[in-house]
């Protein structure tokens, strides 16, 4: 077995080009067991010698607050049985901002293990006239400190050399480390020694360093998961041992802090030389143009606009692409197999248009994990999050809530996947409920048919707008509309608790790393595509099944002496084909209405008539709630034209006009279909989101209640639209 | 007492104490905010909150209401 190491550090110092540099192509991700959060191993090949890469997740500091801390705390302890013990830490610090990289550093070496220090970005430090002695700063913290620069790969050999010691156990545990209050080491001990009384009700030794968090941190991860298992006795204990390591500051939390800066500033008046004068950064000449009031508002919105414009339109092409392949390996296969046989409807129309409907959405979520990935690397992130975050505060969310959002409108799915950039739950979980609001681009063939059919072309507001492009951007603007009082209401109630910090750090602006990037994308595309490989797989052969059985004999009967009288007739060729077409067509539609989706779709008429809807309206809408885009196919199947429908056709607009009610009075008029859009705006028809939703939040009761939610509302939406309009007068 | 909120951008101070405790305090802390530090504050967002500081050789952003935990030495 090679021994495991872990690569540790602060957030946005270069630790994944680090890791990609050690390890090269030797990667393995997953998920650490429960949560989602992405566990990253490689394995480092020096000569004989394998050595296995933990890439823990950036954290400025031991005192757990965030899942991705909590698991930075537990490997570096041990205290996760499932994985195996770190038995060395390579540190990556960034050597242009020592000071507070150092202040974890110093929580480090408390851990009592040995350590290489990786001191990246030298370029950066050099630039900024930083000189740093690296000899004298290693002295000053036991252990080797190598200057290196991860994205050009400068230094990475004589960091091997270090790690390679590391390995072979010339690198002793380092001596050094800063020194607290006696009264609070004291207390440290005093406590270590009670949980250490309680090993058999804890099921293990709490390790000192865990003891020492578990006095500082008030409320915080470690103290938590104690007192839940020991409960109020310790919870005494605990206060009387904080109450005794009080010395010097106003809080422990402030002690610590105290204590530590103060270590720091002893090495830095070692190792670090200055410049008198601080030169401004390359960085911050970027800021005061991206985040100037108006000149960075402007960017921002232009970014915005691309990335929104691009997922919109530039994926249109590559979707058409896919839907496309998809329609041809659907034929091709579908011509393998017995004509109109069951199998056949089952591989054609159930698994491969099943999977087709899922799949046609990744050229979106590969762009806009690029989009997010380049953002994020290059450190805009955080800039979009300090301009919007006033915005947002409103509905009482933060700025980090922003691009997930606006990715919504493209499409919910990696919109909540891009919610892991959010540091808080709370503010995670109501983004991730409301995400599904944001008109995805699934929606818009609804609009569009709903908008050609009935709404007229007239001008509005001074023939500035078309009233079709007004009607189009009103149900954009709906969806935004209503998922404000939502997240306010949802962050009033369950997510209720203290307004989480924003406390960020904007990282120096540098250029993206190709590498890191590619990774990424390609790490969520893979994810996506086998989410759609097993259980949206699952889910639309129940529907399919559900519109295509009982299918009775006698339709089938029916049809086919139809079309041997079509072709005993003496028709010629072309007249002939289209009068099967037309059979095959109607054959279709009567077996929809008689399947068991087209009697649901009867039994539930009464509820969707206050709405203005026909059961055939509501049998469309209840088979596209695996995924909405279906309604178009089953709309024209139902109104006895052929699947292949698509959004402009013209059969299927003139064929919803003329429709009607049993008793001939039109079926739709601008209510109705507005009615329908307001319905299909709100309502959660995309298992694809749901089940990406669950995964996201590990917990079912998630997307259940992001799905009540949305239907309830949806139904009320489209009642109260469908009503309002009938009584403007656009009910006839 | 001026706390950290009250800067206007280039000006700079010093910080004499934390107000409060728990989460954003520690938070505050852990991101070099404690006593002693240099801060310089560089702009406020386009809709006056947050802000950004310069501190310990890097930039932060925080809240205005984090920030009126930080309390100044008085110059």
């Amino acid at each position: 077995m090679p021994k495991t190491f872990a690569l540790a550090g602060n957030p946005n110092v270069g630790k994944t080009a680090l890791f990609n540099a050690l390890t090269g192509l030797s990667q393995t991700t997953g998920n650490y067991a429960g949560v989602t959060i992405s566990r990253n191993h490689g394995t480092i090949h020096l000569g004989e010698v394998k050595i296995d890469l933990a890439d823990l997740p950036g954290a400025y500091s031991l005192a757990a607050r965030s899942p991705d801390e909590i698991i930075v705390a537990d490997i570096l302890l041990n205290q996760r049985k499932d994985e195996s013990p770190v038995e060395g830490i390579i540190v990556v610090v960034d050597a242009s901002n020592l000071e507070r990289n150092l202040y974890f550093v110093s929580q480090l070496m408390e851990l009592k293990k040995p350590f290489v220090v990786a001191l990246n970005m030298m370029d950066i430090a050099e630039r900024r006239g930083y000189e740093i002695d690296h000899e004298a700063l290693g002295k000053a913290l036991g252990a080797p400190v190598v200057p290196i620069c991860a994205h050009t790969r400068l230094g990475i050999d004589e960091l091997r050399k270090a790690i390679l010691q590391l390995h072979d156990g010339d690198v002793k545990v380092s001596e050094a480390g800063c020194e607290f209050p006696e009264n609070q080491a004291k207390a440290v001990s005093r406590l270590a020694e009670v949980l250490r009384g309680q090993e058999k009700r804890l099921g293990r030794v709490v390790p000192v360093p865990e003891a020492n968090r578990i006095l500082i941190d008030q409320g915080g991860y470690a103290e938590l998961r104690i007192t839940r298992q020991l409960g109020p006795e310790f919870q005494a204990e605990l206060e009387a041992c904080r109450a005794a390591a009080l010395a010097n500051g106003s809080t422990l939390a402030a002690q610590e802090a105290k204590a530590r800066y103060g270590w720091v500033k002893e090495i830095l008046a070692l190792s670090l030389q200055r410049p008198a004068t601080r030169k401004h950064s390359r960085s911050e000449r970027i800021d005061n143009v991206l985040t100037h009031k108006l000149l960075g508002t402007l960017f921002f919105l232009a970014i915005m606009m691309v990335v929104f414009q691009s997922i919109y339109s530039w994926a249109g092409p590559v979707m058409d692409l896919v839907d496309g392949g998809i329609g041809a390996v659907g034929e091709r296969v579908g011509g393998m197999l017995p004509e109109g046989g069951m199998l056949q409807s089952l591989v054609v129309d159930g698994m491969i248009a099943g999977v087709g409907s899922v799949l046609i959405f990744l050229p979106q979520i590969l762009l806009l994990s690029l989009f997010i990935s380049v953002l994020e690397d290059c450190g805009y992130m955080a800039r979009a999050a300090f301009l919007m975050d006033k915005l947002l505060g409103w509905c009482g969310l933060s700025g980090q809530c922003f691009i997930p959002m606006l990715s919504s409108f493209a499409c919910a799915i990696p919109g909540v996947m891009a919610t892991r950039t959010i540091s808080d739950r709370r503010d995670r979980f109501t983004t991730i409920l409301v995400a599904p609001l944001m008109s995805c681009s699934a929606r818009l063939p609804v609009y569009v048919i709903m908008i050609s059919a009935f709404i007229p072309d007239n001008k509005v507001l001074g023939g500035l707008f078309s009233l079709p492009a007004l009607a189009l951007f009103l149900m954009y603007a709906l969806g935004v509309a209503v998922a404000v009082p939502i997240a306010w209401v949802l962050k009033k109630t369950i997510f209720k608790g203290e307004k989480p910090p924003f406390i960020l750090e904007m990282p120096s602006y540098k250029v993206p790393q190709p590498g890191v990037v590619a990774r990424k994308v390609y790490r969520e595309g893979k994810e996506f595509v086998v989410r759609a490989g097993t259980l949206i797989f699952a889910v639309t052969i129940v529907v399919w099944a559900l519109a295509y059985f009982p299918r009775p004999a006698a339709v089938a009967e029916q049809y086919e002496a139809q079309r041997v009288e079509a072709e005993a007739a003496g028709l010629d060729a072309e007249a002939l084909e289209a009068r099967l077409t037309e059979i095959n067509d109607l054959e279709s539609g009567d077996y929809l209405r008689g399947s068991y989706l087209g009697q649901m779709g009867h039994v539930v008429e009464p509820v969707f008539r206050p709405l203005g809807w026909d059961w055939r309206i509501a049998t469309a809408t209840i088979a596209s709630f695996p995924a909405r885009e279906i309604i178009v196919a089953t709309l024209g199947t139902l109104f006895n034209l052929g699947a292949d429908e698509d959004e402009e056709s013209e059969g299927l607009l003139a064929t919803l006009q003329g429709a009607t009610w049993p008793d001939g009075r039109p079926l739709f008029n601008i209510a109705v279909a507005i009615s329908i859009m307001v319905f299909f705006a709100l309502c959660a028809q995309c298992g694809a989101t749901l089940i990406t939703i669950k995964r996201e939040t590990g917990q079912w009761r998630w997307p259940v209640l992001t799905f009540v939610y949305m239907t309830v509302l949806a139904y009320v939406g489209a009642f109260i639209a469908f009503h309002v309009a009938t009584l403007a007068g656009l009910g006839a | 007492m001026r706390t950290l909120d009250q800067l206007k951008p280039k000006e700079t101070g010093v910080v004499a104490h934390l107000m409060g405790a728990g989460n954003i305090q520690q938070r505050l802390l852990e991101m070099g905010v404690s006593d002693g530090a240099e801060i310089e504050v560089l702009r406020f967002a386009p809709l006056g909150d947050p802000m950004e500081i310069f501190v310990r050789g890097f930039h932060l952003t925080l809240r205005k209401s984090e920030a009126a935990l930080v309390e100044l030495e008085s110059v």
